[in-house]
């Protein structure tokens, strides 16, 4: 069996081998892990609601699993934060978090600057544009954490293979997945190809690691996250749980090429970190799209520059805070 | 003025509705996770499994199913087996299995396909255990927890009845939960009968024939005369024409068709002998079509029940009173008619306001959850004190 066939076999979970959520809570109560839930709006107030309802009754009330539930937007225009607080989460505005680190507008900052902000030993990310939220997008990402303390980092994936006529249908992990990133795994980090689907929003990391991984703020978190994951503490870092279906909005193919412009960024800047980059001539930030009306065709350019945030515990505030030394 | 013993349950009612509020995440999760598992009529059963699971987590004994898949669990009294109060909700929603059951959750309400009728009422039943266990009330009498299936249209309220006939418990009074309305009072079950009309047109229809037609026209005048049918507006007599379906495209002449009604009354005997009309109608517009037309009874109900001086009436008015709640006093024809028919004491009471009902976006109202829940409580409570015997 190769190395990785056998952590396929071994770090991959399905939310039902967690279903018994008391067994989880007496396990929790066993490390002695403290556990917050991080959840990065920016206009879902169609959808937040509920998560925290479920989150908060399931998760906080039934069984406390989770010690705090934190909304952290990124500006929102609608009422997500005014929903989210009138359940009982915690909210906050980005840019009210580290003021003296400035703000900066995405999905990535908010992640970053919950690690400031939360106070758990494992930080468990979840979307807030989840229509079918169930508590197993919680515990099924955590309860590897507490069941194995070698895993790191645990991954969701929801696309199981399923048998049809034919045979098996390849798993499948979106389409920026298996047309970019997963194409780019395979040619140069073949291991982490086991990854079902490396994008997904939701994931659950002890905060050792996460506080010592750089963040870019827009499309190439994931995928840097892995990659710098996988460089400092191994494939036997990951875990990945199966959470049965995830129904949530469908993006148009041109937004999914920004965000694959973005994760290219990313992945190669971490290949430049990494001495792989070769022979590479210096690249663009423009991303050139085509929009046609009628007979006429016109070329749209958007800039994306994929900035990053430094570890957070080379940030004096967070050293401060944690009583980390020098 | 309430009785003494009521007096002391009414007293609380202000700070119950206070602790119930601070349950506010428990109660509205179950509502969205019941309202998120579908449950047409006859195909309960994932949603009878989850109500099982959460009596399981609530501590309840003697959880089980039966053999039309009711879910049924104990809350033991102090006095256990001294007698029973079955508080029930229905499991069942209108919506097949194959539209979108998604609930969403705003500020002051939830949405989504059978979330007021009935999946809060199942999450009320569901979330009593830790409800009870919350606010630290016990009561004498066990109290049997149940979902009950096979309620809505052609289910003629069988998980309710064949849960009657088979149950060996002795039980002493029941409330049946409905999500909607607040202030809903109903102790009086009508007489009621619910048929489907099929029209068929033969192979090798012979359309030259005086009176022939397609099944469209031919159940348009089947509608014509059960319209023309006389009704009394004393005892009160309704018929629904509740839905219609027929043919398959624009240009064909429809070869099948479908009605189905209702017939309601307050009084059983009015119902039969619209039917016997109705029979009488169908056998005309046969034989002069040549056509086949079928009826099928799929439902019925015997008028009857409490009166509105019967002490577990007064009592519920009594709360509503104590609550602001203005009772809005209706006969059913749902699951209390199960009991009536056992001569079993029982109300159907409502839960909160809502729009929309049985339209894919029905709505429930968050804020007034808190005052049907206390009214619920306190109803339970009072029968539980034997207040609500009748001594005639």
């Amino acid at each position: 069996m190769t190395k990785l066939e056998n952590w396929i076999q071994h770090n991959t979970f399905h939310h039902s081998q967690f279903y018994d959520q008391l067994e989880l809570l007496k396990q929790k109560e066993k490390t002695g892990l403290t556990i917050s839930l991080c959840i990065p709006t920016l206009n879902e107030e169609a959808t937040i609601g509920k998560e925290i309802v479920i989150f908060r009754s399931e998760l906080m009330e039934r069984y406390p699993l989770i010690d705090e539930i934190a909304v952290i937007d990124s500006g929102s225009t609608d009422k997500t934060l005014e929903v989210a607080a009138s359940f009982g989460a915690d909210t906050y505005f980005a840019g009210d978090i580290l003021p003296s680190q400035g703000h900066k507008r995405g999905k990535g900052e908010n992640l970053w600057k919950a690690i400031y902000q939360l106070k758990g030993d494992i930080i468990v990310y979840v979307d807030a544009d989840i229509k079918n939220i169930h508590p197993r997008f919680c515990y099924g990402l955590v309860a590897p954490l507490l069941y194995r303390p070698e895993i790191q980092y645990v991954k969701a994936f929801y696309d199981r293979p399923l048998a049809f006529s034919q045979g098996v249908r390849p798993s499948g992990g979106g389409r920026v997945t298996e047309i970019l990133v997963r194409p780019l795994f395979s040619l140069f980090f073949p291991e982490l190809t086991g990854l079902v689907q490396p994008l997904s929003g939701e994931y659950a990391v002890r905060r050792g690691v996460l506080e010592r991984l750089p963040f870019p703020i827009g499309y190439g978190v994931e995928t840097s996250h892995i990659m710098d994951v996988y460089r400092q503490w191994g494939l036997e870092a990951f875990g990945q749980t199966d959470l049965d279906q995830r129904v949530h909005r469908n993006q148009e193919t041109l937004s999914l090429g920004k965000m694959s412009f973005g994760i290219l960024q990313s992945f190669l800047g971490r290949l430049k970190d990494m001495g792989m980059e070769g022979d590479l001539p210096a690249m663009t930030n423009t991303l050139r799209q085509f929009i046609a009306k009628d007979q006429q065709y016109e070329q749209v350019c958007h800039e994306i520059v994929e900035e990053e945030r430094p570890p957070m515990i080379d940030i004096p505030e967070y050293r401060e805070k944690m009583g980390y030394e020098g | 003025m309430p009785d003494d013993a009521l007096s002391p349950i009414l007293e609380t009612l202000p700070e119950t509705r206070k602790h119930l509020k601070e349950m506010r995440e428990i109660i509205l999760a179950n509502a969205v996770m019941f309202g998120e598992i579908p449950a047409p009529t006859f195909a309960e059963a994932a949603r009878a499994r989850f109500l099982m699971d959460r009596f399981t987590e609530g501590g309840c004994q003697t959880i089980s199913t039966d053999e039309v898949g009711n879910a049924v669990g104990i809350v033991p009294g102090t006095k256990s087996g001294s007698g029973h109060i079955l508080v029930s909700a229905h499991l069942d929603t209108p919506f097949s299995k194959s539209i979108d059951h998604t609930v969403t959750v705003q500020k002051n309400g939830l949405s989504g396909a059978g979330v007021l009728d009935n999946a809060l009422g199942v999450a009320i039943v569901a979330s009593l255990p830790t409800m009870l266990d919350k606010l630290g009330l016990s009561f004498e009498h066990d109290l049997l927890l149940m979902g009950s299936t096979r309620s809505l249209g052609p289910g003629d309220i069988e998980g309710m009845r064949f849960f009657l006939n088979n149950n060996k418990l002795p039980i002493e009074a029941g409330v049946i939960v409905e999500g909607a309305t607040l202030g809903r009072l109903s102790y009086a079950s009508l007489g009621m009968s619910r048929g489907v009309i099929n029209c068929r047109i033969p192979h090798g229809y012979d359309f030259s024939r005086f009176g022939a037609a397609g099944a469209v026209a031919i159940l348009n005048r089947v509608i014509s005369g059960m319209l023309a049918i006389r009704t009394p507006k004393e005892p009160a007599t309704q018929i629904i024409l509740g839905s219609f379906e027929g043919g398959t495209t624009f240009n064909t002449i429809a070869k099948s068709g479908a009605l189905r009604y209702e017939i309601r009354s307050e009084q059983s005997g009015l119902v039969g002998e619209i039917n016997h009309q109705i029979a009488s109608l169908l056998d005309e517009i046969r034989s002069s079509c040549g056509v086949t037309l079928r009826l099928d009874e799929v439902a019925r109900r015997h008028n009857g029940g409490l009166d509105y001086s019967h002490p577990l009436v007064r009592t519920c008015r009594e709360v509503m009173e104590s609550l602001d709640i203005d009772p809005i006093v209706a006969p059913t024809t749902g699951e209390l008619a199960a009991l009536i028919e056992k001569d079993i004491p029982g109300v159907t009471l409502g839960m909160t306001y809502g729009e929309n009902r049985h339209l894919q976006d029905e709505l429930v109202a968050i804020d007034p959850i808190f005052t049907g829940l206390a009214q619920l409580l306190a109803v339970l409570q009072a029968i539980d004190k034997g207040i609500c015997h009748d001594e005639a």
